[in-house]
């Protein structure tokens, strides 16, 4: 399935829901998409992989920029991922101890600093 | 059942039908449903450091992959860009399971230390963690009269024929 990616604001909040495949392929695209967020003006942003298919190390990488950019200007970052196959991923790779990770988007929302 | 060999242009988009021909002949080979998602992602992961590689260094060489379904099912991938420290060895290295410190500290102040590592940087270093992670039976190898590297990972197969 291809990349899809839905931007939607709850408050202060900009909720971006990516679905589909994030690979070496597609990972460029969520990176322009959260680039261009940061660009006008969202602080802070949370990333709902909950109908993410495939996650690869490229698209961690991209999870990290974004996190790495919104920190740079102050903002914050939280991941929403609820499938035991992606969650395996970020353990393995030890970056669940980097990102905030939470079951649904209304735990992020709450849960990010504002 | 045998074995398949594909080689592709190190382009990203050749890196999904690489993952969907290798979970194919894994599903043939009797590879257990349950580890399947595994195996996707770690050809994935193999090909995508391939192709990285290849990039990296200007190379428009094919990436090979070779499928072999016997008594394991066996997945070899292999590049040909030169080899370095960076890409062989590394695997169940407890230092590779923080790339760049990032679990130093995840305050602004560490972010700003982070400028200098780029979402490539990250994904190359994780990349071989979670490969080391995703695959009991892995080896990363020099590659045949000491050019690239091959990645070479097996699972058990049930139908081998």
């Amino acid at each position: 399935m291809e990349l899809s990616l839905s931007a939607r604001s709850i408050g202060d909040r900009t909720v971006l829901e990516v679905g589909g495949e994030v690979d070496v392929y597609t990972a460029p695209t969520l990176r322009e998409k959260i680039v261009s967020l940061v660009d006008g003006g969202a602080r802070l942003i949370i990333v709902d992989l909950t109908h993410v298919e495939f996650l690869d190390s490229t698209g961690l990488g991209v999870l990290v920029g974004a996190m790495k950019r919104l920190r740079m200007v102050g903002g914050d970052f939280a991941l929403v991922c609820d499938q035991e196959k992606i969650l395996k991923i970020f353990r393995i790779t030890g970056l669940d101890r980097v990102f905030t990770l939470h079951s649904t988007v209304e735990a992020a929302t709450a849960g990010l600093a504002g | 059942m045998g074995t398949v060999r594909l080689a592709f242009s190190p382009a990203p988009a050749h890196v999904r039908t690489a993952r969907l021909v290798g979970v194919a002949v894994a599903r043939r080979a009797g590879v257990a449903d349950a580890i399947i998602d595994e195996v996707r992602l770690a050809i994935g992961e193999a090909c995508s450091r391939a192709v990285a590689l290849h990039r990296r260094h200007s190379l428009s060489d094919l990436v090979e992959v070779e499928l072999v379904a016997e008594a394991q099912f066996t997945v070899r991938v292999t590049d040909h860009a030169p080899v370095d420290t960076a890409t062989i060895g590394v695997e169940g290295d407890p230092e590779h399971t923080d790339p760049f410190g990032l679990l130093l500290d995840t305050s602004a102040s560490n972010a700003a230390d982070m400028t200098n590592v780029s979402d490539e940087d990250v994904a190359v270093g994780v990349s071989l963690t979670l490969l080391s992670g995703l695959v009991d039976d892995l080896a990363v190898i020099p590659g045949r009269d000491g050019v690239g590297t091959q990645v070479c990972m097996s699972w058990p197969a049930g139908r081998a024929r």
